[in-house]
């Protein structure tokens, strides 16, 4: 359990760190929190001749409101979705899921663009891009690029992010005057890894809701839109019937695999009561 | 950029209030550090993957797994153990209302408990029985079943603040 011999570099500036990784001819491992990477490295899942350290390059730090879109820069941490005022107000959902993302140390240390680039299938922030529609700020030899959330999960472990790019910022629509949103999520205990989860963006009109963005994960490879029940959302009212009806379609918008502690059909029965759980919270909320 | 050579990285960080200067191998974790180094072994090394919460330290004074934490990652910060704490009196409370309770039986996970119990009881007020047991959702205890650390955590708070108030 301790991790194989590397060499440790700390840059300054994304060049600096790009060229680290370059240096090293691609056998290097960016690290941030290091929460998932520091067990990986113990565990020897990972080996890398370098470690490049992001904690010193101040472009993946802050939070700023530009325009009508936050840009949360990669570095910050997990507890700071509880805490900083701007995420708070403008990208609540965020807020929503912090306290359900392991552990408070875990917490503490953890970053959000560590979270996002690693992307694990049963984490919570990375699915929240997906249900907020923000886009990821990317790093790599071309310079800087954005990606949609809808086209950046790929895979298992999978992003747009290609070796020796880097995940800068993440860039929030901030929730606008009517912007209504819900998140939740079903672990055997509370802090391990959800047996299914899921995220609610909307815009209140009247009693309606419209543009619904839902994003599940622990339910395949990837956090997965719900598109089906978006659609059976979209300009309704949640009553009773309409509820039953996004839990119908839901069943076309998930294909979950049996695993050795979740059957697929329980996952399936768990999402739609989730989806039922998600939308009123929405309604309690008003 | 050259390749750096996997050598010895020099390190400066303050742990328990004084100034430490060593070379470290960039693979040791700050709890192995803290332990063979410094030999301030009140930090356990438990699962070694951040799920125990046997080797919680505060860094820049807040609770971190010392476990998920190279020591070249904490230079320049400031790293305190329950040695420090205990030196400077800011455990008192928690290690009498332990002692009172039973809250500990092998005592293993008793450091990482007073980390975080600490961490809570800064906020200074009284936290619910919830939060408590959210904040310890992370520290595992195989003797106790948790009721009287939670308890114990509990009674230090009231203790701390009847003694502001009066």
């Amino acid at each position: 359990m301790k991790a194989r011999a590397f060499a440790y570099v700390r840059p300054r500036t994304l060049e600096e760190a790009h060229a680290a990784f370059a240096a090293a001819d691609g056998d290097a491992s960016f690290i941030s929190g290091g929460q998932s990477l520091v067990p990986a490295l113990a565990m020897r899942l990972q080996a890398p001749q370098v470690l490049v350290d992001l904690a010193g390059v101040d472009a993946l730090r802050g939070v700023h409101l530009d325009g009508d879109v936050l840009r949360i820069g990669a570095l910050t941490r997990h507890a700071d979705a509880l805490t900083d005022p701007l995420i708070r107000r403008h990208a609540p959902l965020l807020a929503a899921a912090a306290p359900f993302v392991a552990h408070p140390a875990i917490r503490n240390r953890g970053t959000l663009g560590g979270s996002v680039a690693l992307a694990d299938p049963a984490s919570e922030f990375p699915a929240m891009m997906l249900a907020m529609g923000a886009e990821m700020e990317i790093s790599g030899d071309a310079g800087l690029r954005r990606v949609p959330a809808d086209e950046y999960f790929l895979d298992l472990y999978q992003t747009a992010i290609e070796p020796g790019e880097i995940l800068v910022a993440l860039h929030v629509p901030a929730a606008g005057p009517h912007a209504c949103c819900a998140f939740d999520e079903m672990a055997r205990r509370r802090g391990d890894y959800a047996m299914v989860g899921g995220g609610l963006m909307a815009e209140r009109d009247g009693d309606a809701l419209r543009a619904v963005r839902i994003a599940l994960f622990s339910v395949g490879p990837t956090p997965v839109r719900a598109r089906g029940a978006e659609a059976a959302l979209e300009g309704r009212a949640p009553d009773a019937d309409t509820i039953a009806a996004a839990q119908r379609a839901l069943d076309g918008d998930i294909d979950p695999m049996d695993d050795a502690e979740v059957p697929a059909a329980m996952r399936r029965h768990l999402a739609r009561v989730l989806l039922g759980r998600l939308i009123r919270k929405l309604e309690a909320d008003q | 950029m050259t390749v750096p050579a996997p050598g010895l990285v020099p390190l400066t960080l303050t742990v328990n209030g004084d100034e430490v200067a060593r070379m470290v191998p960039p693979r040791t974790t700050l709890a192995d550090f803290l332990r063979a180094e410094l030999e301030l072994t009140a930090t356990h090394v438990g699962c070694e993957m951040g799920a125990c919460g046997a080797c919680l330290v505060l860094l820049d004074g807040v609770p971190v797994h010392a476990c998920l934490v190279f020591a070249v990652q904490a230079e320049g910060q400031k790293v305190e153990t329950v040695e420090g704490l205990v030196a400077r009196g800011a455990l008192a409370r928690l290690q009498a209302a332990f002692h009172e309770r039973n809250a500990l039986q092998c005592g293993f996970c008793t450091p990482g408990m007073l980390v975080n119990a600490y961490a809570l009881l800064e906020r200074g007020d009284v936290p619910d029985r919830e939060e408590i047991r959210d904040a310890l959702s992370g520290n595992y205890c195989r003797c106790t079943g948790y009721e009287a650390i939670v308890d114990a955590i509990e009674t230090a708070a009231r203790a701390a603040q009847e003694e502001s108030v009066g």
